[in-house]
């Protein structure tokens, strides 16, 4: 597992791209993807493009993104989830908190 | 600069005892001398010294046994040996390894390499001498750790002791410490008879998740003791795991509430895999969806309590289990899955087998049954409703209240988010002469108000849930309805009268709607076994009496008494 952050070239938007399973294992490295940056984003994208697995620690670390990005008002944009990760995200009803694509 | 050693010496030639000894001392560390291996093996049993030298052939006993009996002596402890031979071919080498020795020197002695490898056997015996230690830290701290989950789990068992879930329609499968993997499984009866039932999931595992689960439970068992709908239980479980839990900490769970005499089951999910509603002497299943999120992430404002309301049959069956049972893996790394499952219902012939089979197709799929399955069975069976266990009053009930009336109303603002029933009943339980009737009376007022809030005040017409489909409807109107409420109400008359030899509740309830033709609707819900309604005719039967009036506004019921039936 391998979690790798980007800003965008205004710094409004922060990528954030985890590869391989998204579990308890992945929580450090997954906070300070979002904590270490220099400005705080408008917007953030979770590409889960190469994530095989997303347990339901990962959703309690999707919920403290959300809180850090501002709760209610966080714009975060979940990407690229391959079907199984589409499933769990639809069985925890969490396409009312983010925007799943 | 390694720390000062004992250094034991074993070698029968005088001279190179001496030249060893003195390169050993010049190096810092204390020798101790023995001429031969009966000598050395006393000598470490008496003065248990670090490190050995040890000369491979000598008199009354030779090196290689005096190694094996002093690496037997030092046991855990790595007490290093080094050979002092002259021997060269490779035979005789490892012998002195078999031995138990971990290193050789040959002879002439050389200084420099001599004292380097004293010091590296030295590390080498520091870090075994670490790992030990660590090793007996973490067994102690596991010990510790298993005997304070021991504690936990009794308080726990107190909490939220075993409910119902030992009620023949039960069935489940759950480690006895399921609690630690986060999994809770709850059951209990309600006062009206019928049953609530709640299977959870925390987020995460051992303490944490264990520590969510004890005010779920209390939560659970203390507002279903006291009446309290399904709606009403799942906000305040919500709203307490919202504001004790840490954001990234909830509980996926699915509640029911079973009423075996309406033959009806109240579902909501959030989170957890699909339950299923197993039709009897049908291949249809219906599946309990997820349709909401987790216990603890929303705010008590935006929770969404709707529930899904069903029919039930005798001989139905509903399974509830937790994703340790869909994610189940073998020994290639597979998931068991939905599929898996779902070819276990497709298979099946006989219904209560069904428990068993998907049991049995966990073990075969991954060779044992491992602790983080929750695995529960409703069923609805034909011999007979569960009953409940009378209830327990921490009062004598002395000071008894014996002559009074109440009224209360009920208006549209409140119907539509308060559920007057625990209240009233509470009060009515003050009268010690009712309590034996609780579960009577709880069943008789929860029919006589959804009666009077469903076709009174909200129109409702119950020959909608004459299919599956039109009972669906009819509860899709009912909350429509409920959630735009204005106006109505629905009043309570309670009147308590003494009599020679005991008492008598006389409860009148009337509400805003049209009025009923009571009779005709009783002779229809005895006449046919159909969906819609047993309401009256289980309202008759419990009650000693039972009369309209003739507008068909209202009912009246009555309950008596006597003394010393307590």
């Amino acid at each position: 597992m391998a979690i790798t952050s980007q800003p965008s070239a205004d710094g409004q938007e922060l990528t954030i791209v985890i590869q391989g399973r998204f579990d308890f294992g992945a929580h450090q490295e997954f906070r300070d993807a979002y904590e270490r940056v220099d400005r705080s984003p408008e917007r953030y994208i979770v590409d889960l493009k190469g994530t095989s697995y997303l347990d339901s620690s990962a959703l309690g670390m999707l919920l403290l993104l959300r809180d850090h990005a501002g709760g209610d008002h966080a714009q975060i944009r979940l990407l690229n989830c391959n079907p199984d990760v589409r499933k769990i995200l639809a069985i925890s009803n969490f396409e009312q908190l983010f925007k799943i694509a | 600069m390694p720390a000062r050693l004992t250094v034991l010496i074993a070698e029968d030639n005088a001279a190179d005892r001496m030249l060893l000894s003195t390169i050993v001392s010049r190096q810092g560390h204390r020798t101790l001398t023995a001429s031969n291996g009966l000598e050395a093996v006393a000598l470490f049993e008496q003065e248990r010294p670090q490190l050995v030298l040890m000369d491979a052939l000598m008199p009354l006993m030779d090196g290689f046994e005096a190694a094996r009996r002093i690496k037997q002596m030092a046991g855990e402890e790595l007490v290093p040996i080094i050979f002092l031979t002259s021997l060269t071919e490779g035979e005789a080498l490892v012998r002195c390894l078999e031995a138990g020795g971990d290193d050789f020197l040959a002879k002439p002695y050389n200084r420099v390499i001599l004292e380097a490898k004293i010091n590296a056997m030295d590390r080498l015996r520091r870090l075994q001498d670490t790992v030990l230690q660590q090793r007996d830290l973490i067994a102690k701290h596991n010990e510790h750790l298993l005997s304070e989950q021991r504690v936990a789990k009794a308080v726990f068992d107190k909490v939220a002791h075993s409910g119902c879930l030992d009620s023949p329609s039960i069935r489940y499968l759950q480690s006895p410490y399921a609690v630690f993997n986060g999994d809770l499984l709850l059951a209990a009866f309600k006062p009206s008879g019928g049953m609530h039932v709640l299977l959870g999931d925390f987020t995460g595992h051992g303490l944490p998740a264990a520590i969510g689960a004890m005010p779920v439970a209390e939560v659970f068992y203390g507002m279903t003791a006291k009446g309290h709908s399904l709606t009403e239980i799942l906000r305040e479980i919500n709203a307490k795991l919202k504001r004790i839990l840490p954001v990234g900490v909830f509980c996926c769970a699915t509640l029911l509430n079973i009423s075996f005499q309406r033959r009806l089951v109240e579902v909501w999910n959030g989170g957890l895999p699909d339950g299923y509603l197993q039709r009897a002497g049908t291949s249809t299943r219906t599946p309990l969806v997820s349709r909401h999120l987790p216990l603890g992430v929303l705010t008590p404002a935006a929770f969404n309590d709707q529930c899904e309301f069903y029919p039930l049959e005798l001989g139905d069956r509903i399974f509830l289990l937790s994703d340790g049972v869909l994610e189940a893996c073998n020994s290639q790394g597979e998931l068991f899955g939905e599929a898996r499952l779902l070819e276990v219902f497709a298979n099946n012939h006989e219904p209560a087998q069904l428990f068993v089979e998907i049991q049995q197709a966990l073990t075969r799929f991954r060779g044992e049954l491992h602790d983080d399955v929750s695995l529960v069975e409703i069923s609805l069976l034909d011999e007979g409703i569960p009953s409940r266990p009378p209830l327990v009053f921490a009062d004598s009930g002395q000071n008894s209240p014996l002559d009074w009336s109440a009224t209360f109303e009920f208006r549209g603002e409140t119907l539509r988010r308060f559920n007057p029933l625990p209240f009233l009943l509470q009060l009515l339980l003050e009268v010690q002469g009712l309590r034996p009737q609780a579960g009577v009376l709880f069943t008789v007022f929860a029919e006589l108000y959804s009666n009077a809030l469903e076709h009174g005040v909200l129109g409702l017409d119950s020959a909608l849930k004459c299919d599956a489909k039109g009972f669906a409807e009819y509860y899709r109107q009912r909350s429509e309805r409920l959630a735009n409420l204005e106006e109505g109400y629905v009043r309570f008359h309670l009147q308590i009268v003494p009599e020679p030899n005991g008492g008598r509740l006389i409860l009148r309830i009337e509400d805003s709607g049209q009025g009923f033709d009571g009779p005709a609707i009783l002779r229809q819900q005895l006449g046919i076994d159909s969906l819609c309604g047993r309401g009256l005719a289980l309202v008759r039967q419990l009650s000693e009496r039972c009369t309209w009036p003739a507008d068909g506004k209202g009912v009246s019921v009555e309950f008596s008494w006597s003394r010393g039936h307590n």
